[in-house]
């Protein structure tokens, strides 16, 4: 039997049973549609990392105070090793060859004032090389100035949103506010950059470094956060960064460095098991439908006896009819899996529409795994109907007797 | 006899029924050389029906010999004896057996189909045939808007579209009425006269009696096997 006329006479089934056919390839298209979207999903978590780590900058290496051992597990948030993290340190690792810029940061709660107008703002103590690294820039005056790492200035600059709530639309850049007990002058506003990884840098207020230092009466840094040259080495830099450290404390490398890479292989590590794991709870619903096929084609083959006694009366052999109802089986999956496809796409592009900040995309594999997957289940689901199909005999099948 | 293109030596059945053992065919000879009319008659359950599955490879003996055109065919595998089949037997059921969902014309292909044919030659003999049956203009209808005469035709033309050497009927003409059983009987007699061997079994004595030669069955043997005109 030539493969056109397979297909031709298959599909006369399925228009012959329009109800039973489509509520197969519902089956086959909601599992099909499940993994894609499923995927897509941790897919699209993964991209967002991505995306996020980008937004911080290129090739990041962070350094905190503390080593990540002897504190277990997370680095420390604020230096509470026997020794700090200091302006000095944070220095001394700028001038390796290979780092080209640097920002040491001091953070903590404080209450920001206007006027009547106060509230409690993160704070953060910097220099000017924090807008490089961070790829911040200003929308309104300027960022600190070069002499802002080594004096304790009172100025600041504001994030969008504390510049919004504590002036309205009146100019800020020149105006005063009190940032705990110090009144500090604003120098800029931040331009709007949205949230990164959970830190809104509109609700943000920017003090230099040594000014933080006395406002939080700390000498020890939160971290410090190096961006490397074009070419370096990541793993050299690292190398370089224990050694001053060890020449600056003592021999003890007490510091815990975290790369963007190393922390963006992790999370990629992480998502991309996560989506294999949600795939494969969307391949569930793909055995349902094979299972679903498979009761099917077991109820068709009992209500075609006599078309399958005539067949075999008129030369179909055992093979022939077994490939025809296998091949109704895997011509409804691949239809299936065509329709679960547009039908997930369809959905990845609304929702990209509607959440156009979450990049939903279903990994390259998802298609191909779903469709094998079905494939592959409505091959075994459907092998014991073809078989039995097979297995009549025709002259007890046309004259419609079960035995 | 020499020139048998069928031969039956000492052709046994049994089937079980209901756990009772029923002899359908009792050693039963036959030979059956080309171009014959044959009709089989015979009382119900005399093995009639089961004969002609055996003739046309239908079913297997439990002991016995069935030679077609030389070839033992008892022991050939499933698929030798469907290919057997389908190049050179074909078959009219009393009920017709067509497939509802297929035209006129898609039911006579799908012997050709079966057989791996190209779409031009399939065509070409399938309007040949209908043609034959006088059906031409009737080959896109469904089988749902055919009559009872029109569907044993479509049948018939089914049956022969691969230019069979053998052609077996099963009370060809226990669901027509009595103008469309004539109708039949002629296509059917004017088969055989182009060289077709046809076997029909049948109830019908007015039909069974214009058969060259007139086999009687009772109890799974041949009782009478008369030749000659008709009487």
């Amino acid at each position: 039997m030539r493969l056109a006329d397979q297909l031709r006479f298959n599909w006369q089934v399925f228009s012959g049973n329009v109800l039973r056919t489509f509520l197969l390839l519902l089956a086959v298209a909601i599992g099909v549609a499940a993994v894609v979207m499923l995927t897509s999903v941790g897919e699209g978590a993964r991209r967002y990392i991505d995306q996020e780590f980008s937004s911080l900058g290129n090739r990041l290496i962070v350094v905190f105070p503390g080593r990540n051992e002897t504190t277990g597990g997370a680095p420390p948030l604020f230096g509470n090793s026997p020794r700090d993290l200091t302006l000095a340190d944070a220095e001394a690792l700028a001038r390796i060859p290979s780092i080209r810029d640097f920002a040491p940061i001091i953070a903590g709660t404080t209450t920001l004032s206007r006027g009547a107008r106060a509230r409690e703002v993160l704070t953060m103590g910097t220099t000017r090389g924090f807008f490089a690294v961070r790829q911040l820039g200003v929308s309104q005056g300027s960022i600190f100035p070069e002499r802002a790492g080594e004096e304790a200035l009172a100025i600041c600059v504001l994030g969008a949103k504390l510049k919004g709530e504590l002036f309205g639309n009146d100019r800020a850049v020149g105006e005063w506010v009190r940032i705990g007990d110090r009144r500090m002058r604003v120098v800029g506003v931040l331009a709007d950059s949205g949230e990164s990884f959970g830190m809104d840098m509109g609700d943000l207020a920017l003090i230099p470094v040594k000014t933080a230092e006395q406002l939080f009466n700390s000498p020890g840094l939160f971290r410090v956060i190096l961006e490397l040259r074009e070419g370096a080495d990541e793993e050299l830099a690292k190398e370089r960064i224990y050694r001053v450290i060890r020449e600056r404390h003592e021999g003890e490398d007490d510091v815990t460095i975290v790369t963007q890479d190393s922390m963006l292989k992790s999370f990629n590590n992480i998502l991309t098991a996560l989506t294999l794991a949600i795939g494969a709870i969307g391949a569930i619903s793909l055995l349902v439908a094979g299972i679903l096929i498979m009761n099917i084609s077991l109820i068709s083959v009992s209500q075609r006896r006599a078309e399958i006694g005539l067949m075999k009366a008129i030369g179909a052999s055992r093979i022939q009819v077994r490939q025809l109802f296998l091949g109704e089986s895997l011509l409804l999956v691949c239809l299936g899996i065509v329709l679960g496809v547009i039908f997930a796409y369809g959905v990845v592009f609304v929702f990209r529409g509607l959440f156009p900040g979450f990049p939903l995309m279903p990994p390259w594999w998802a298609v191909p795994a779903a469709a094998v997957t079905a494939l592959a289940a409505g091959l075994v689901f459907s092998w014991l109907p073809a078989k039995r199909a097979a297995a009549l005999d025709p002259v007890l099948a046309m004259r419609g007797v079960v035995r | 006899m020499a020139d048998a293109m069928i031969a039956l030596r000492g052709l046994e059945k049994t089937y079980l029924m209901g756990g009772q053992p029923l002899r359908a065919l009792a050693g039963l000879d036959l030979d059956i050389s080309p171009g014959e009319y044959i009709s089989v008659m015979g009382p119900s359950g005399s093995g009639k029906s089961t004969l002609l599955n055996m003739l046309g490879l239908l079913d297997r003996p439990d002991a016995g010999s069935y030679r077609l055109n030389g070839v033992a065919t008892e022991q050939l595998p499933e698929e030798a004896r469907a290919a057997l089949r389908r190049d050179n037997i074909g078959f009219i059921f009393q009920a017709f057996h067509l497939i509802g969902r297929l035209s006129a014309f898609e039911n006579v292909e799908l012997p050709m189909v079966l057989a791996g044919l190209a779409p031009k030659v399939r065509r070409e003999a399938v309007e040949g045939v209908l043609d034959l049956v006088g059906l031409l203009d009737r080959q896109h209808h469904r089988p749902g808007q055919l009559s009872g005469g029109q569907l044993q035709r479509v049948a018939i033309a089914r049956a022969i579209v691969m230019k069979p050497r053998i052609l077996l009927a099963d009370e060809p003409t226990g669901n027509l009425d009595q103008a469309s059983g004539r109708d039949i009987v002629n296509v059917l007699e004017d088969l055989n006269r182009e060289g077709i061997t046809l076997v029909v079994v049948t109830h019908d004595g007015n039909l069974g009696q214009r058969a060259g030669r007139r086999i009687r069955m009772v109890d799974g043997t041949v009782v009478e096997d008369a030749r000659g005109a008709p009487g």
